[in-house]
């Protein structure tokens, strides 16, 4: 049960990716591609948890932690960037 | 007595003039403090130099690097007491001399220092036991040499005179190196002893020619001989105590030193004769000629020891051990007449104010006492009998009369060298007549001239007496001396010669009757040899070189151009080009891949990754116009490269490469500020096919050595680690342990470079200026808010968070992925972020903004904890670890490991903070500051 419900879960985040990766292509504006980056980087938090999961590990933990404290800054700088130009004043 | 020591003092006597000099301005003060040093080590040598005359060679072996063969060795033989004696002895008289030849205005401590430095360079060079050693010497006297010659730096001629002889003499000095390292591989030691006993076997190998070529062009450089003559003369704007102790009696003497040194392993054969002797032959009779025409009085002089050295040179390559023993002894005789003559010049010139032979006569009238000191000198070096110059002379006309080796033009020799006498007595008698008679001076800047100073008289005086005492009773005062030097040189064995004044009325006294004519004639008839001279085409040394000089920097400036343009592009061009032609000459010969030992798993999501991986990699490059989105596909790069490392249990990398994109990613946000937006098209089509091309062909290469890597079946260390880590090096996660403790010595010297290259932007970014856009690539103005509420909310209590987890992170590193370099940038991550979020002014405000004090304490720590394994007697970095029990947390373990990862983390957070904080306070000097 637990790994049906897995699978269809990485099957979701994986097509929300493809999805994100889209966004970023085609725009049209600089913040479209700034909120397709971070989605994708929240995605990949999940992507990694369900994949801890999947093979019972805890060792990618720290990883999927990581991404989450600090995978928003760089969007931060961006919208920083869009909306000052300079990121540090 | 330890003769290391010895050869030490001088160079600890160094420190003492300048730091009398601080004191006090008394320059009688400074000369006994750097009289010292020479005056022990000479009263040192005393008892040694008894043993020697017993007939022993004293050895002191300290070891350096073993490994290379490398060894503080030192010996006294005979030969090395004959110079140690002219080393020190001369050295202690110039010392008094430049007491008095120095003015006050003048920094005498320094002066006195960089002689010191050069007394125990030469020291060295004449008592080494290693040749390696030696060669270390000798460039150490090329290096105080140019500081000698260049001591009066104001003046154009000295930097170009010192300039040219440490050019000459260091070109010479990594020739002899190169010899000398041939010469421990013909032998297999550098060790003097057995280099000296090997002289069949290096002589009979075929590298032998080789050998003594790079030899020889040490020696004839530091010699002065034919055709790097050209030197010494203008070395000669080195004060005069300089020119009397390094360019008549000791550091040009190094040259022929070396001859008589290697006598025994290089000479006896016809290669040795034919360049040795010929050299000689050239440079005695070319320099005395030119010596005649010289107007200079140091000029003269200077010319006058090239030739000498020249016959010192040729007596060596006559290949007859008498000629060796006539060659040590002209070496004696020539040391003392010409250091007498260099310092009477000094004098006059001290006297007179000028050295132009042209101006200064008649000075018999005003300063008689230095004239006759000056005139027995001369004639010493003329060879006026009576004086030791003649005896020399006489051994050397006789050991040319005796040498057939050019078979029915054998008599090149004595002809030659009756001519060199010719010209030596002319220049002789010129330095005599012109200077001290020949009328009245002209227009002299200092008038009249008088005696100098009684002390300045005493070197002269003690160094005429010497010449006269050897001139008239040789077999009681030098021949010991001699013997020793003599035997020494030829390996032990001496031929049967007496030294006397009387030989009878032989070949030689008649060949020195017709020079003594000869010359005189010669001097008479100089007006007509003078107009002959005036019309010879002038060629100036200086310029010359200096002109090559500039022809070499100038075609070295086009090559570096060619390559080096300031095109980041193009330096990538020429790497990957190299990158992609070594691989392929290296791929191309092995067998066809076997893609069936490929052994990953791959599933759906791998795939896609990777997917997505090569898509934003080609979006990258053909959107690369557009900053912004190359920057963000750029970030999904990196983004994918981490998960892959997830999926494919390398969780270390993947924390790390996490880490590294976001700061990576401020880092360009922040350069963006300064970019345009859009770059423009610069690359034509022809350039981007072609790039396109490398980029396949490298891309391809790389692709295909990963796959032989991990298809291949070759042995890896990786086992080796994996077992080792826990036993060893206490940890059980592999990478850290080996990050920290097996490759530990890499790691330290990468964060140092990481250290440099933040100091590097640093000194870049320091006063830099740069104008800030007003409003941003649409036209429209800023927003008006610099410090968003929710963003400085949010942010603040991340630090505390990020912080704890970056211990976390850190502690748990030594067996659990993570570890110092991931800590230090999730911390740098987490304090940026509050400078975007609050700004420079409240991070400043509450802790302290300079960062390269941590970076300097991250390295210092981690290298001090490399030293502190010495302490225990193990080698650098050698770690340790034990396990100590805390009340809550249990079983720890504490390794000095962690010591050193302590010091990775503060270099990355100091490096990170100051390159980051750095580019961001930019913009804190433009004018959108107050509206903010």
């Amino acid at each position: 049960m637990l790994s049906t419900a897995l699978s269809i879960a990485i099957g979701l985040f994986v097509l929300a990716w493809v999805l994100n990766l889209g966004r970023l292509i085609f725009g049209p504006s600089l913040p479209d591609r700034v909120l397709a980056l971070d989605t994708m980087y929240i995605n990949s938090i999940a992507l990694i948890v369900l994949y801890g999961i999947q093979q019972s590990s805890k060792l990618y933990f720290e990883a999927a932690m990581l991404i989450a404290l600090i995978g928003f800054v760089s969007t931060v700088a961006v919208a920083k960037y869009v909306t000052r130009g300079d990121i540090i004043e | 007595m330890n003769l290391a020591f010895v050869v030490m003092l001088p160079f600890l006597g160094a420190c003492l003039p300048p730091l009398v000099e601080r004191v006090s301005a008394n320059r009688t003060l400074m000369a006994f403090a750097a009289a010292l040093m020479p005056a022990t080590a000479l009263a040192l040598l005393v008892s040694p130099a008894m043993q020697v005359f017993a007939g022993e060679t004293l050895h002191s072996t300290l070891p350096w690097i073993p490994s290379l063969d490398l060894s503080l060795a030192f010996r006294l033989d005979g030969l090395a007491l004959l110079f140690a004696l002219l080393v020190l002895g001369i050295g202690l008289l110039v010392i008094l001399y430049a007491r008095y030849y120095l003015s006050a205005k003048e920094k005498a401590g320094r002066f006195y220092a960089y002689l010191l430095l050069f007394m125990g360079a030469m020291l060295g060079v004449v008592t080494s036991d290693n040749l390696l050693l030696l060669v270390v010497f000798w460039e150490l006297t090329s290096l105080s040499s140019f500081l000698l010659i260049g001591f009066w730096g104001h003046q154009t001629g000295a930097r170009k005179g010192a300039r040219m002889a440490m050019t000459v003499t260091g070109m010479g000095g990594l020739a002899l190196l190169a010899g000398v390292l041939l010469i421990g591989d013909v032998v297999g030691t550098f060790n003097l002893q057995t280099v000296l006993e090997s002289g069949d076997v290096i002589r009979s190998n075929p590298w032998y020619p080789v050998i003594l070529c790079l030899v020889l062009l040490g020696v004839f450089t530091k010699s002065a001989q034919f055709p790097f003559h050209f030197w010494l003369p203008h070395a000669m704007a080195a004060p005069t105590p300089v020119s009397a102790y390094l360019h008549s009696a000791t550091m040009v003497k190094a040259g022929v030193f070396l001859l008589a040194r290697l006598y025994p392993a290089l000479a006896g054969t016809d290669l040795w004769f034919m360049l040795v002797s010929m050299a000689g032959m050239l440079t005695l009779l070319w320099a005395a000629f030119v010596a005649l025409f010289q107007h200079d009085l140091k000029g003269l002089l200077a010319y006058s020891t090239i030739s000498h050295l020249g016959l010192i040179t040729l007596l060596f390559g006559l290949n007859r051990e008498m000629a060796a023993v006539a060659a040590v002894f002209h070496i004696i005789n020539h040391a003392t007449f010409k250091a007498s003559l260099f310092m009477a010049a000094g004098i006059i010139d001290h006297e007179t104010g000028t050295r132009d032979m042209r101006r200064i006569n008649g000075l018999w009238k005003y300063m008689p006492y230095t004239a006759v000191l000056a005139m027995v000198a001369s004639a010493a070096m003329a060879g006026v009998p009576l004086l030791n110059g003649f005896l020399s002379k006489e051994m050397f006309f006789a050991e040319t009369l005796g040498s057939h080796q050019l078979g029915a033009l054998s008599w090149i020799l004595p002809v030659g060298a009756t001519l060199g006498g010719v010209f030596s007595v002319a220049y002789s008698a010129r330095f005599i007549h012109d200077v001290f008679f020949n009328g009245e001076p002209v227009n002299l800047p200092k008038y009249p001239p008088h005696e100098p100073p009684r002390y300045m008289k005493v070197p002269v005086e003690i160094l005429v007496a010497l010449c006269v005492a050897v001139g008239v009773f040789p077999a009681i005062t030098v021949a010991g001396l001699l013997a020793v030097a003599a035997s020494a040189t030829l390996g032990g064995t001496l031929p049967e010669y007496h030294l006397s004044i009387w030989h009878g009325f032989n070949l030689p006294l008649v060949m020195s009757f017709v020079a003594t004519i000869g010359g005189v004639l010669a001097y008479t008839q100089r007006r007509r040899l003078f107009d002959v001279w005036a019309r010879l085409p002038q060629l100036d040394a200086k310029l010359v070189f200096e002109g090559r000089v500039q022809q070499i920097g100038r075609w070295a400036a086009a090559l570096t151009g060619r390559f080096q343009n300031g095109s980041l592009q193009s330096y990538v061009a020429w790497l990957v080009t190299l990158v992609a032609v070594i691989m392929l000459t290296q791929l191309a010969p092995l067998s066809g891949l076997d893609l069936s030992q490929y052994s990953l798993p791959m599933d759906g999501v791998a795939i896609l990754c990777t997917a997505m991986l090569v898509a934003a990699a080609l979006l990258t490059t053909v959107l690369h116009r557009h900053r912004m989105t190359s920057i963000m596909s750029l970030s999904v790069v990196g983004l994918m490269v981490s998960l892959l490392f997830v999926r494919f249990s390398a969780p270390d990398l993947a924390l790390t490469q996490l880490s590294v994109e976001v700061v990576t990613m401020l880092l360009l946000m922040l350069a963006m500020y300064f970019l345009p937006v859009r770059t423009k098209v610069e690359s034509s089509s022809i350039r981007v096919i072609r790039d396109i091309l490398l980029a396949v062909i490298c891309g391809a290469g790389v692709a295909t050595l990963a796959f032989l890597v991990m298809t291949g079946e070759t042995s890896t260390i990786s086992q080796f680690f994996m077992d080792n880590s826990k036993p060893g090096g206490g940890g059980t996660n592999v990478v850290n342990v080996i990050l920290v403790d097996f490759r530990g010595f890499d790691t330290f010297g990468e964060i140092t470079v990481l250290g440099v290259a933040a100091m590097g932007i640093y000194a870049l970014l320091k006063d830099l200026e740069l104008r800030s856009a007003k409003y941003d690539s649409l036209g429209r103005p800023w927003a008006r808010d610099a410090h968003p509420l929710i963003l400085v909310t949010i942010s603040r209590p991340l630090l505390p968070l990020a912080l704890l987890i970056a211990v976390y992170i850190f502690l748990r590193g030594h067996n659990l992925p993570g570890g110092g370099f991931v800590a230090g940038l999730i911390t740098s991550v987490a304090l940026v972020l509050q400078y975007v979020a609050s700004g420079v002014g409240w991070v400043h405000s509450r802790m302290p903004g300079d960062y390269h004090p941590v970076v300097a304490l991250g390295v210092l720590l981690a290298g001090l904890t490399g030293v502190g394994s010495w302490a225990f007697g193990y080698p650098f970095l050698t770690s340790d670890f034990t396990y100590i029990y805390w009340p809550v947390v249990g079983k720890f373990e504490l390794a000095t490991a962690m010591l050193f990862d302590t010091g990775v983390f503060l270099t990355v957070v100091g490096a990170t903070l100051l390159m980051l904080a750095n580019l961001g306070k930019l913009s804190l000097l433009d004018d959108k500051r107050e509206d903010a």
